[in-house]
């Protein structure tokens, strides 16, 4: 089985982030990291390829990511946790590209693996926790023309067929497609594994690819900000709220803000 | 908008979202926000037998029900289907509405891709600003305000729960109604739904679609009975943070976070809640945020418009039983 997990290289959300003159997020800082929701991916991915037989002759668990030179570091994690093989699709044409520009060089480079050897399973995770747009594997499935089984938290393969059980805001579901297909996990079901000493320490040995865009056979105009169709035109960082109250005492300030409440025309 | 402004701007389209025939809240303020632009508006509804008054009422002139031959009407890509039956048959469309959820954020990406267009995702609202179609979102659990222009031929918005407020007008004219029927295409066709099992629904609003929502963390210590006596008596939803979902205090359902719902109700309570990043980030859109906690170095109260720090055991009770006087 070939499992192919898309991970994304982010800034730490516990640390203050800002965005440039041009709308675009800072990126590039010591701390930035695996985004956290494609930890659960990569589990995701590892799971399912070790239910047929992973790691042995002929399976294989791909970490793929589109992003900065930094951004290896986050193929490593993928690698430490159990990966066997990354692709790092690096080219500065890509920076600024929005998330439908982004998930066609991710479909792109998909594309390529599949030709290689063939893919059954794509998985990505809910969303980036920096732009939160949860775009990207929609996107894939339908650059790649694949079927889209998205939110999963239970998944299995068998015959050439992906089950999957997902829940939406108002239903359970249970979802099979043929293979390939593209999938994404939520952070329910896949709590992700800790990357052991051995795993870390293999992790260094795992082989890396570096594509460019011309390795993909992907033109500039396509990536980008002029592959995309969105641009950040504002970005003004929010003031502070200058009416704010903050009150110290126990049951004698719940008068006080009832009134406010009913001001507000909530009591 | 002058009459040349307003033909660059199009016609607008808006993805009604519905559940056992009945409109969802939220597509209400879609329709809404959509009349506010002063220019043609078209309700698409995957299905039969919408609501065509009540559409009407909120800003629809014409409404387009649209049958999906060969494939579940519900998945993703059958939704896109549709759509890109409609919009053609519409024409002009310079902008559709999408609500701002994982199925319609979806149903964008794949719209997207096919056609061209331009997506902005969580947005608080949309104008037709120097020629284009231009949408207005925070980011960065809400520390900064952006303006998003579309490029590309259409503009795709999701929009936020409670971006506006839905107002029905009085006397909107009977719209017309358009039947459609698309084909599904292969990438639906290729899904089978095994099984639906409608997921049980609590007495109080949806926590995504609330006005009122009443956060529980870990301040409540396990015990959300005060939590939801006062979501109650607010008429509002139960949410909780990360912590109290994965201690098992209340349902999973109910966590509010980048990763669980992101809400953005009119008044956010939070009992409590320390207001980490995570959580920040799924109810910074929350117009009035008031919280209570005994920690006055909890994060929250950096963005909170009124903050109590006090014993929550003593507040709480209070501050129900007041609410509850008061309404006699």
């Amino acid at each position: 089985m070939r499992v192919v997990v898309c991970v994304k290289h982010v800034p730490d959300i516990q640390q203050p982030r800002s965005l440039r003159s041009d709308g675009l997020l800072v990126r590039g800082g010591d701390d930035d990291t695996l985004n956290e929701l494609d930890e659960d991916a990569v589990e995701a991915g590892l799971r399912t390829a070790e239910a047929a037989g992973f790691p042995a002759e002929g399976h294989d668990v791909t970490v793929l990511t589109v992003g900065p030179s930094a951004a290896v570091e986050s193929l490593r994690r993928g690698l430490a946790m159990g990966a066997s093989t990354a692709v790092h699709v690096h080219d500065d044409a890509v920076a600024g590209s929005d998330a439908i520009a982004t998930a066609r060089v991710l479909a792109a480079a998909v594309a390529k693996l599949h030709a290689e050897q063939p893919v059954d399973v794509l998985v990505a995770g809910m969303a980036a926790l920096d732009g939160l747009t949860s775009l990207v594997p929609a996107a894939l499935a339908e650059l790649l023309g694949w079927p889209q089984l998205t939110l999963a938290d239970r998944i299995e393969v068998a015959d050439g067929v992906v089950s999957v059980r997902r829940e939406t805001s108002t239903d359970v579901e249970e979802l099979t497609a043929p293979t390939p297909a593209v999938l994404s996990v939520t952070d329910q079901a896949f709590r992700a594994r800790f990357p052991n000493f051995k795993g870390i320490m293999a992790a260094r040995k795992k082989p890396v690819t570096t594509w460019t865009l011309a390795d993909l056979d992907l033109a500039e105009s396509a990536v980008g900000p002029a592959g995309s169709a969105t641009r950040v035109v504002h970005a003004v960082e929010r003031p502070e709220r200058p009416d704010r109250v903050l009150v110290t005492g126990d049951a004698e300030t719940v008068p006080a803000l009832v009134d406010y409440l009913s001001q507000k025309g909530f009591a | 908008m002058s009459e040349q402004e307003n033909r660059a701007a199009g016609r607008v389209a808006v993805l009604v979202d519905h559940l056992d025939g009945a409109v969802r809240p939220t597509a209400l303020e879609l329709l809404t926000l959509a009349r506010g632009l002063g220019l043609e508006v078209h309700a698409v509804w995957v299905g039969y037998s919408a609501p065509s008054a009540e559409l009407a009422a909120h800003g629809a002139d014409a409404v387009h029900e649209v049958a999906v031959d060969g494939a579940d009407a519900q998945l993703t890509a059958s939704v896109v289907d549709a759509l890109q039956t409609v919009l053609p048959a519409i024409g002009d469309v310079g902008l559709l509405l999408v609500p701002s959820t994982f199925e319609g954020r979806e149903v964008a990406a794949r719209l997207a891709v096919r056609t061209g267009a331009g997506v902005v995702t969580g947005a608080s609202g949309v104008a037709f600003e120097d020629g284009r179609w231009t949408a207005h979102k925070s980011v960065l659990a809400g520390a900064w305000d952006t303006a998003c222009a579309v490029t590309g031929p259409l503009a795709v918005v999701a929009v936020a729960p409670h971006a506006v407020q839905a107002v029905a007008q009085d006397g909107a004219a009977e719209p017309s109604v358009v039947r459609h029927t698309a084909e599904a295409s292969a990438a639906a066709r290729a899904v089978t739904v095994v099984s639906r099992t409608r997921r049980p629904t609590s007495e109080r609003p949806p926590l995504a679609e609330a006005e009122v929502v009443v956060v529980g963390g870990r301040g409540v210590e396990g015990d959300f009975s005060g939590v939801e006596e006062l979501a109650d008596v607010l008429g509002g939803a139960v949410g909780a943070t990360r912590v109290a979902t994965d201690e098992g205090w209340i349902g999973h359902e109910a966590q509010v976070g980048q990763t669980g719902v992101t809400i953005s109700p009119r008044l956010y309570v939070g009992l409590g809640v320390s207001g980490a990043v995570h959580h920040k980030g799924g109810m910074a859109a929350s117009a009035t945020v008031v919280a209570v906690n005994s920690d006055p170095d909890a994060p929250i109260f950096e963005f909170a418009d009124y903050g109590i720090v006090g014993d929550l055991t003593e507040v709480l009770p209070a501050l129900t039983a007041e609410l509850r006087r008061r309404r006699g």
